[in-house]
């Protein structure tokens, strides 16, 4: 049975990619064929056809191992997951309707070809929608590991002075971590004055606040001497209408006239060589 | 009626996204870098106050143009249990989470008008309005 299926296909195979382009160039919405030249789409659409087919070809049962190749080529093509889904859909339509025409599938056998093309687009659909699935996890963990890397690390500048620049939004995960990494980095750097910079912070709401009154005042507990630097003029404005009581710790403009009033406090100025 | 968009609230990120879409709205509107951060903050305080209390809910916002005056409304609802006192809430230095307790009566601040209806066990509606000047 599968033997004659790929027969018909394979005979065939050239209406068959004809047809599936005409039906995917009219899927309306991004699509790649859009913005592909027309001997990319020839190439891609062969390419596509090869795949599709080659898991009913020369076997019978379809391996795994051949199964996460085909999908990892898809995956490679850079479809969007709607237009690959749309692509077999076509795909596995044009060919029965033309096995019909052929009259390879009549009214005797259309059952068990019909079982025959259900086996052979599910597997294929759901291997292809766990492989993009495992795509987009995969991105997500990584993207979340680089911006754990981003956050929070706190920077020894002169002797007794350290300067930790928050950039980005503070949620409670990241909070946690600005905390740790304070705490641990005064005691480590045997940090007097710490300065929090807050330019890279783009909203300042009552949780981000108490976050870094929460740190300020563990910072206090230590020994060291917490200053919140960076406060642009909007930020500023909308502290002090939210009614936040910054007062028990110094605040500054720029992380510039905060690292000068650090070096005030540890009694050392810079001086220019002559 | 203006143009509305809304986010739905139901991790800490969609409130990134909530005062994201503000801070677009509230630019095309034409409001300055001062009244975008109050926009922003406000709509990340009620933003965070679903996630805190009602675990999930909406936010909704919209620009809107009435008598020449352009202006941005942000509706917060949710299906939460309820403020059980809204006038303790709206006190500065009341908070049930162990937090500032000054976003609610701070939103108001921020804000021209400021709105809320809510219905124990059955939710929260919280309405503010900003006009530009």
């Amino acid at each position: 049975m599968n033997k004659r299926m790929t027969e018909g296909i394979n005979q065939n195979i050239d209406v068959i990619i004809e047809r599936w382009e005409i039906s995917m160039k009219e899927e309306k919405g991004k699509n790649f064929f859009h913005f592909m030249p027309s001997h990319l789409i020839e190439k891609t659409s062969r390419e596509f056809a090869a795949l599709m087919t080659s898991n009913i070809a020369e076997i019978d049962v379809v391996t795994p191992e051949k199964l996460n190749d085909f999908t990892e080529k898809v995956v490679r093509f850079g479809w969007s997951i709607k237009f690959v889904n749309k692509a077999i859909d076509n795909f596995s339509r044009i060919v029965f309707r033309l096995l019909e025409e052929k009259d390879v599938i009549n009214q005797s056998n259309l059952r068990s070809f019909v079982t025959i093309f259900e086996n052979w687009i599910s597997s294929l659909r759901e291997n292809i929608i766990e492989a993009y699935s495992m795509e987009w996890e995969r991105t997500v963990s990584l993207q979340k590991i680089a911006l754990q890397e981003l956050s929070a690390s706190l920077i020894p500048v002169f002797e007794k002075i350290s300067v930790m620049p928050l950039v980005g939004t503070i949620d409670t995960e990241r909070a946690k971590l600005i905390m740790e990494n304070l705490l641990e980095g005064v005691v480590k750097q045997r940090a007097e004055v710490v300065l929090l910079d807050i330019t890279g912070v783009p909203v300042v709401d009552t949780m981000v606040a108490h976050h870094i009154i929460q740190a300020a005042d563990a910072v206090r507990l230590v020994g060291a001497t917490c200053m919140l630097v960076g406060i642009r003029p909007e930020i500023a404005q909308t502290i002090v209408t939210l009614g936040i009581n910054l007062k028990d710790f110094k605040t500054t403009s720029t992380l510039q006239r905060g690292m000068q009033e650090a070096l005030r406090m540890t009694n050392r100025i810079i001086v220019e060589a002559e | 009626m203006g143009y509305r968009s809304s986010v739905d609230i139901y991790t800490e990120w969609d409130i990134v996204a909530a005062r994201q879409l503000g801070r677009n709205e509230a630019k095309k509107t034409g409001f300055g870098t001062v009244d975008q951060a109050r926009i922003t903050t406000a709509i990340s305080e009620l933003a965070r106050n679903i996630y805190l209390y009602a675990g999930k809910g909406k936010i909704e916002i919209e620009r809107f143009s009435e008598n020449g005056l352009y202006g941005i409304t942000i509706i917060a609802s949710d299906e939460g249990p309820g403020i059980p006192d809204i006038r303790k809430v709206m006190e500065d230095g009341f908070s049930t989470s162990g937090g500032l307790g000054a976003g609610m009566p701070g939103v108001k601040r921020l804000m021209d008008e400021f709105k809320v209806h809510t219905e124990s066990g059955v939710g929260t509606n919280i309405t503010i309005t900003k006009w530009l000047r």
